[in-house]
């Protein structure tokens, strides 16, 4: 055992944060630490710090023993420090092979190795279990994958002090499982990981030792088995949390959104969304489960008006929005917080005011006689931020500089506060911590009791589980299901997101609830 | 009508437009490597400009047109040298930077030909690098008339071709090249210089289109003229995304647009306008930009400086 790692009172002042305020942190040997806190914690920052990619304001650094000063990314390497990025760090045109050994590549004389390349990405996908295809280009492979690239590339470079940050905020709930077996085995095999997560349920399920951090502080360091769900999230929000959200009944009204027979083809002509008829009426929330990649985003950009619709037709209450512009389907009563918050809901350069009332500028407060209204702009901005606990609460800062969590706070302020008559939430507390998304969940919920139609896309199943009133399953472009909450398990879920079909699902049960606890 | 088929298949046609793309080939291989590392390289031309007139220059001094050739690509490296500074050390916008250097060359080779020579519009002739005669290609039928005799700098650029899509597709350097223009963090990230990177690709930019610009004062003709290169630095550009940033790829456009360019001179004597000819280079690659033949799509990181942490 022993600690190969020890960070003590890491401080790093940004313009505006104290980022991380004298943070105590250590890393045993062979050791799975979970690393947790609200968004804007400190918690990328502190890992970038031990990687070489910020320097800190001061306290020291201990690997194996030894005082390090790591002022770049090349002394981490060469301590065997690997990190896993938030948002990866792959080079799209290349393949896989010529990603991992970037840096440190195979010579054969001047020329790079490229038969050894591939044998030695071959030998360490063998070696810890992550198969891939070493001549496979980076931008063709799916989310999972790509992290599994990530993780090849710190193994390669021999890394064993392995620092992951968030990486399950984009995997499936599979991939999630195969990315903890891969942890394990990398455990095992003597590799010690930070491991950096919002999910409490996660931390409980991989971790030895989990640390908080709190507004750049370290709040504590727990045994994992000596902790539980409700202790770490009053520890990382600083109060009672709640951890299922509280909602009365339902009480659905006028149809709002209806789709008959709708169908989405991506530009390769691929049926992404085949023949899909729903309806949801004012004053429910109806919640999408399913599996990544079964037609949710392609359905969602149809409905918003974002992609084309090859056949069927879209009503928004009682008009056909069929195949108009988004800001006309906008202007309709539409609002929608969208899956990829980098693409589709901010523009990260403009300030926090400015994304604030994207969609909104050209109308009426905040334009006047053709110009921008700075006044009602700000105060706009003012009344979010102190709304939607926006951190830190500065209206001029670009949303560039806000932590994942408040960028999506940024989004669902800007959408919310619209009372649109039709909601769509695509994914909307991914990447966020548990004290927004309490926070985020009691809005959607408010959102249907003043008689917003909620329509939520989320492939976490406690999300579609604790808001919904009706659940439909997407698989492979169709909805599989659509069943009122009451008569909806996770366990069927599951089933049914895996391409199982109700009916079997039903004969199953009869037959072998017997066996079940 | 025969007589255009027949011209546009005459080995003749064929040599020549070898020749005009030579100057096209070098200072488009050298856009390659800017554009590559992330730094966009709109001052090829002046480069080239520059590079004409120290070939001149110095081949006026010593005799040795050789000598000159290595003059002007030190005079083109000093030139990409002061483009990276600006652009990788000062984070200048990179258009702006590299306007103004063709403005300056422009001006500088006027400025420095009056200066050193009194006159205005050219220099005096100086020695040439004299063609040569290749054995083994020459004692093939139809190829030895066009590759058989040519200058020995049209060789070098069919060389340099190879050369450099070797050095950027095999060598551990030209991944890391490939890797610093596409995604510079991660690129920082595992350790890659991202500074050094750009600070050589451009320098070494900047010294092949200088040795672009030498084929035309001491190989093609024997002087130089203000303003020679006449817009070649920029049909070299559009050579490089025509290409897709291959080398190539910038080839076959270079070839094609120096085939342009000598069917054009002959053409002219049967009644076609020469202005058509001129347009092609710039009309093809606003096609290959908007996306006619397959999205020409460049580095994602070209333009944009890069700034640590
Ligand atoms: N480059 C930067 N410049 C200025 N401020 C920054 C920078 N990077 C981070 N910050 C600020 O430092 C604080 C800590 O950010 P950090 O990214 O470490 O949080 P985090 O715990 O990783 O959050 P999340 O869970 O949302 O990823 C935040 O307030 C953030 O806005
Ligand atoms: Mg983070």
């Amino acid at each position: 055992m022993g600690k190969v790692l020890e960070m003590r009172a890491i401080t790093k002042q940004f313009p505006r944060v104290l980022a991380n305020d004298k943070v105590d942190f250590d890393l045993n040997h062979g050791e799975i630490h979970a690393l947790v806190g609200e968004n804007g914690s400190g918690k990328s920052t502190l890992m970038s710090i031990l990687y070489g990619l910020y320097q800190k304001d001061g306290g020291e650094i201990i690997v194996r023993g030894q005082p390090v000063q790591i002022t770049e990314p090349r002394q981490a390497i060469d301590l065997k420090i690997g990190m896993v990025f938030q948002h990866f760090m792959l080079i799209e045109p290349l393949t896989v092979a010529e990603n991992i050994v970037l840096g440190s590549e195979i010579r054969k004389g001047p020329f790079l190795d490229h038969k050894r390349m591939v044998s030695e990405v071959e030998r360490l996908s063998e070696e810890y279990g992550l198969k891939i295809d070493p001549n496979a280009k980076v931008a063709d492979l799916s989310v999972g994958l790509q992290q599994r690239v990530e993780i090849l590339k710190a193994l390669y470079r021999g890394a064993d002090i392995l620092i992951l940050d968030e990486p399950t905020a984009v995997l499936t709930p599979q991939e999630v499982e195969d990315l903890f077996e891969v942890l394990n085995t990398l455990k095992s095999k003597g590799t010690s990981i930070v491991f950096i997560t919002h999910k409490i349920k996660e931390v409980l399920a991989v971790s030895d030792r989990v640390s908080v951090l709190r507004r750049g502080k370290k709040i504590g360091t727990k045994s994992t088995a000596e902790t539980n769900e409700q202790e770490l999230a009053e520890m990382m929000v600083g109060r009672v949390v709640l951890l299922r959200v509280e909602k009365g009944p339902a009480k659905p009204g006028r149809e709002v959104l209806r789709l008959d027979g709708v169908t989405v083809k991506d530009q390769f002509g691929h049926v992404k969304v085949n023949n899909v008829s729903l309806t949801v009426r004012s004053g429910e929330v109806l919640g999408i489960a399913g599996v990544e990649g079964n037609g949710q985003s392609e359905l969602v950009e149809a409905i918003a008006g974002l992609t084309k619709v090859a056949g069927g037709s879209i009503h928004l209450s009682n008009q056909d929005i069929t195949g108009w512009s988004p800001l006309r389907v906008r202007r309709a009563g539409f609002g929608l917080v969208p899956e990829d918050r980098h693409r589709r809901g901010l523009v990260l350069d403009y300030s926090v005011a400015d994304n604030l009332i994207l969609g909104l500028h050209g109308s009426k407060p905040f334009v006047h006689n053709g110009l921008r209204s700075e006044k009602k702009i700000a105060e706009h901005a003012e009344e979010l931020i102190r709304d939607y606990d926006i951190r830190p609460p500065v209206a001029s800062q670009p949303a560039r500089a806000l932590s994942g969590g408040n960028q999506q706070k940024i989004v669902v302020a800007r959408e919310f506060t619209q009372n649109p008559d039709l909601l769509i939430c695509s994914q909307p507390t991914r990447g966020v911590d548990v004290g927004a998304i309490e926070f985020i969940h009691q809005q959607v919920i408010a959102q249907r009791d003043q008689g917003a139609a909620v329509l939520l896309v989320s492939a976490e199943l406690d999300e579609v589980l604790s808001l919904s009133d009706r659940v439909a399953v997407m698989y492979n472009g169709e909805i599989v299901n659509v069943m009122p909450i009451e008569e909806v398990t996770e366990h069927k879920l599951g089933f049914l997101m895996l391409g199982g079909r109700p009916e079997e699902y039903d004969a199953n049960e009869v037959s072998g609830s017997a066996d079940q606890d | 009508m025969g007589d255009v088929i027949a011209m546009m298949f005459n080995t003749a046609v064929f040599a020549a437009a070898l020749r005009m793309a030579t100057p096209l080939i070098f200072a488009a291989l050298g856009g390659i490597f800017s554009e590559r590392s992330g730094v966009v390289n709109i001052a090829l031309e002046g480069m080239m400009l520059t590079g004409a007139f120290t070939a001149m220059f110095v081949t006026y001094h010593t005799g040795m047109p050789w000598v000159g050739v290595l003059g002007a690509m030190l005079a083109g490296g000093l030139i990409g040298l002061i483009h990276a500074i600006f652009c990788v050390r000062y984070r200048a916008n990179q258009v702006v930077t590299g306007t103004a250097i063709n403005i300056f060359a422009g001006g500088l080779t006027v400025f420095l030909l009056r200066f050193f020579f009194g006159t205005a519009g050219t220099s005096p002739s100086v020695t040439t690098i004299p063609d040569i005669t290749l054995p083994v290609l020459s004692s093939i039928p139809w190829i030895d008339r066009i590759l058989g005799r040519q200058n020995p700098l049209v060789y070098l650029a069919l060389v340099a071709v190879v050369v450099v899509h070797i050095v950027i597709y095999k060598t551990p350097w030209g991944l890391r090249l490939r890797a610093v223009g596409e995604h510079p963090r991660a690129a920082d990230t595992v350790g890659v210089n991202v500074f050094k990177m750009r600070y050589i690709s451009v320098v070494i930019s900047g010294a092949l289109a200088g040795l672009g610009g030498t084929y035309l004062s001491i190989a093609h003709l024997s002087r130089f003229s203000e303003g020679m290169t006449a817009g070649r630095g920029f049909i070299a550009l559009a050579a490089v995304i025509f290409g897709k940033w291959t080398p190539l790829g910038a080839l076959g456009a270079c070839l094609f647009f120096g085939y342009a360019d000598a069917l054009q001179m002959r053409l002219q004597d049967i009644g076609i306008p020469t202005q058509f000819m001129n347009m092609l280079p710039y009309v093809l690659t606003m096609v290959a930009l908007a996306g006619f033949i397959g999205r020409a799509v460049g580095p994602k990181a070209s333009g944009e400086p890069y700034i640590k942490g």
